[in-house]
């Protein structure tokens, strides 16, 4: 599996064409998301440079697919602001900056055609439209050019996502929105996706990523933040996290004690 | 009994000779049937997407109205296409009545609903699947309808062979407004309710079980046509 780890020859050129553009970081102020009148988040502060790998941890149920989906502009908040600095000025997450992001989610929706037909219809989104030949190379980076005729509905779990990510990265997005991109994959499809996520951070993309794999965050993050109960306890960087929480319930999390 | 063994045997006859009063007979009613689910299509297809993903104040109603107009009487719409079109009527100058464009124009009205209804619901179903997907990737609303038609198209052929069934069966509103004229715009079920009250029991039964075979093929068509529909669903491996 070790040339699964090389970084793709399409991603150094990616990260040429990327050497012009604008940083798009992220300022978050008491976000607040009250759903069927149950707290959801809670006065959420946050800010995220515009670079690198940011695990958002936390036990299920802390909030983490809301918060996403909440800077992703897919979920309007209670109260509070997101904003983005994107081209010059802040942005709330509008059509723009969903433009210039792209989400994974840990159930991807596929359309009801070929696996190629999925990548034609994303390329055909944003110009410049990339070329077949680059859809192809797209999948290749995924392992799914065997598979690029065959209807996207029929793949396993592991090449969805695989699929999912390659048509995510299509366009080169600032930001990349990773809802549990490896839950329930085997190894090497998990190695694969990191591989994948490792080649978008070292081309210039910022990556979000929820995960509940402990492992995972420890191999991706640059820094973590860490939910409970809709509120961030802690936003600190990877290594501190892992080996000095600050907060009970980080430590007891990292321990994997069960939280209440 | 002797009378009825004898008119199938009949009407067998005729089938099997092609029959040139029954060939032309078929051939209109395929010619002015499809033409309304063409009509239909075009009209109901696009209309059908519209009202599943835009939202607009009335839709609601709207969507009412449409369920409600599947179940137009055939003869409330033959009576009304007939009162348009008639010399006294707005569109009189036209002089269609009694021409299979009359008959085209009612089955049109009369399936036109059905397709706007059960596209609606297709679209619908298949929007809630892919709206936030279509979101975060900012498709643009045209492209979306377009892309949810297309992902649509197995359950849509079922929904337009639903209107032809409606459509190739139905007498009252055609009877009223093309008048069953020999040769220029009697059709299969107008010929039926003819030539069974004229005690002609053997070309009756002959379009009959044409009629019958085609509503039997559009069924199986339908089933042949929903195995890829249920494989391009969620069907993921382990």
């Amino acid at each position: 599996m070790s040339d699964v780890l090389e970084t793709p020859a399409s991603v150094t050129a990616r990260s040429l064409r990327r050497s012009g553009r604008s940083p798009m970081p992220l300022r978050v102020e008491g976000l607040t998301l009250t759903l069927e009148g149950t707290l959801v988040l809670n006065d959420i502060d946050l800010a995220l440079a515009d670079d690198g790998v940011t695990a958002i941890l936390g036990p299920n149920g802390a909030g983490k697919s809301l918060l996403l989906r909440c800077l992703h502009g897919l979920v309007t908040p209670t109260r509070g602001t997101i904003l983005w600095h994107h081209e010059g000025r802040d942005h709330a997450p509008d059509l723009a900056i969903r433009k210039a992001q792209a989400l994974v989610a840990q159930k991807p929706v596929l359309l009801r055609r070929s696996v190629l037909a999925n990548l034609k219809f994303v390329a055909g989104l944003r110009r410049p439209r990339p070329s077949t030949d680059d859809l192809m190379q797209a999948l290749r980076e995924v392992r799914l050019e065997h598979l690029a005729r065959q209807n996207a509905r029929t793949l396993s779990g592991g090449e969805q996502q695989r699929l999912a990510l390659a048509r995510a990265l299509l366009h080169d997005p600032r930001v990349l929105l990773l809802d549990e991109p490896s839950a329930n994959l085997d190894p090497a499809s998990t190695l694969l996706i990191e591989t994948a996520i490792r080649a978008a951070r070292a081309a210039g993309t910022k990556v979000l990523l929820i995960t509940h794999d402990m492992a995972q965050a420890r191999r991706l993050a640059d820094d973590v933040v860490f939910l409970h109960k809709g509120r961030i306890v802690e936003h600190t960087s990877a290594a501190a996290f892992f080996d000095r929480p600050s907060s009970a319930e980080a430590e007891a999390y990292v321990k994997g004690d069960i939280l209440l | 009994m002797q009378d009825f063994a004898q008119s199938f045997l009949l009407a067998g006859g005729l089938i099997l000779e092609a029959d040139p009063a029954l060939v032309e007979i078929v051939l209109l009613s395929l010619q002015v049937t499809l033409s309304a689910l063409l009509a239909s299509a075009l009209i109901g297809l696009p209309l059908g997407a519209l009202l599943a993903v835009t939202r607009f104040p009335g839709r609601r109603a709207l969507v009412v109205l449409t369920n409600a107009l599947m179940g137009l009487p055939p003869v409330v719409v033959g009576l009304l296409v007939y009162m348009m079109l008639s010399n006294a009527g707005p569109l009189g100058v036209l002089r269609l009545l009694y021409t299979p464009t009359a008959m085209v124009i009612a089955q049109t009205i009369l399936i036109t609903p059905i397709l706007i209804a059960l596209t609606r619901q297709v679209i619908n179903d298949l929007d809630q699947e892919y709206a936030e997907t279509f979101r975060s990737l900012g498709v643009p609303a045209p492209t979306a309808i377009a892309a949810l038609l297309w992902d649509g198209r197995f359950s849509l052929v079922t929904v337009l062979l639903a209107g032809f069934g409606r459509a190739v069966a139905e007498v009252g509103a055609v009877m009223i407004v093309g008048g069953n004229i020999n040769h220029v715009t009697r059709v299969m079920t107008t010929a039926i309710a003819l030539e069974t009250s004229r005690g002609d029991l053997a070309l009756a039964l002959a379009l009959g079980l044409i009629l019958l075979t085609l509503a039997l093929a559009v069924n199986a068509l339908t089933s042949l046509i929903n195995a890829p529909a249920r494989m391009s669903g969620n069907v993921r491996r382990a």
